[in-house]
């Protein structure tokens, strides 16, 4: 009964331990909320070109670390879809809505519902129910992904 | 330049953790999504772990000021607009359909393959368009 499911509800308290470790470090040392979406779309429209390099270097972090970890862990699919409309439709939907919303899973859901922002708990919410539904429709309605 | 180290840190350990949580494994995230499948509670456990030092770095901040100067993040006033709850659910259909939100995407680059690249291409294609929805939104509904 041991088997390799409780192992990985262990890996994701680990991880999220270190998840909410590197947020800690990006406000404490440099006062900002460690928001994906918000961190990489100041980028991409231009709105946040006065801290692009304080940017740069937080997703350098980001794509660095795995690369050196990879060798040292036990390898994994991520079992991504191949299906080429899905990827572009769920790209679009996650950069427009995540600007839309002004946050994803990082800054609303781990930076705000651990401040108790009202504008975090409801943003996950919706994105939990949105992402629910997508699911139940998709994989048992209509068995498409 | 500290300000920089300390990004690069940050960010080392977010992409040291989403890899460690198994959160760029879309079939984890997608799991979890499926409460009327098997069911793959590992998300939630990801989450409480990084809420826990965070709600302790938010409880530092009060009377202090940021490491290398500035100040901190004031809180945003409760407003609830459209454009949250909106925003909120095209992010979570994509985020169910694909199983990737922007974290793990950029995360995954190195070794999820062409599909995380076309996902990365295509959220931040997303990312460019948002500023021109948003006005287009706010056009047609005034609602904030």
């Amino acid at each position: 009964m041991w088997n390799a499911i409780p192992l990985d509800w262990i890996w994701g308290l680990v991880g999220g331990l270190i998840i909410g470790t590197g947020g800690a470090v990006y406000l404490l040392a440099n006062g900002r909320i460690m928001g994906a979406s918000g961190i990489i779309g100041g980028l991409v429209d231009g709105s946040g070109r006065g801290s692009a390099a304080e940017r740069l270097a937080f997703l350098a972090g980001v794509v660095l670390l795995p690369i050196l970890l990879k060798p040292l862990y036990r390898p994994f699919e991520t079992h991504a879809s191949t299906n080429v409309a899905v990827l572009v439709l769920a790209g679009l939907l996650v950069g427009i809505g995540t600007r839309l919303a002004n946050g994803c899973t990082s800054g609303h859901g781990v930076c705000g519902i651990s401040r108790l922002s009202l504008r975090g708990i409801v943003a996950t919410v919706f994105y939990i129910l949105a992402g629910g539904v997508t699911v139940a429709l998709l994989r048992h309605a209509l068995e498409v992904i | 330049m500290q300000r920089l180290a300390f990004a690069f840190l940050a960010g080392g350990l977010f992409g040291a953790g989403l890899f460690v949580s198994g959160m760029t494994d879309t079939a984890k995230v997608q799991g979890w999504l499926d409460v009327f499948g098997d069911w793959d509670p590992t998300l939630a456990f990801v989450m409480g772990g990084a809420i826990l030092p965070m709600a302790l770095a938010w409880a530092l901040t009060r009377g202090r000021a940021p490491l290398v100067g500035g100040s901190f993040p004031t809180r945003s006033e409760p407003r609830l607009g459209r454009n949250l709850v909106l925003g909120s659910t095209l992010f979570g259909a994509g985020w169910g359909l694909a199983g990737l939100c922007p974290g793990p995407s950029v995360a995954s680059l190195s070794y999820g393959g062409w599909p995380h690249w076309l996902f990365f291409a295509a959220m931040l294609a997303g990312m460019f368009a948002a500023p021109r929805v948003r006005a287009r939104l706010d056009k047609a509904l005034p609602a904030g």
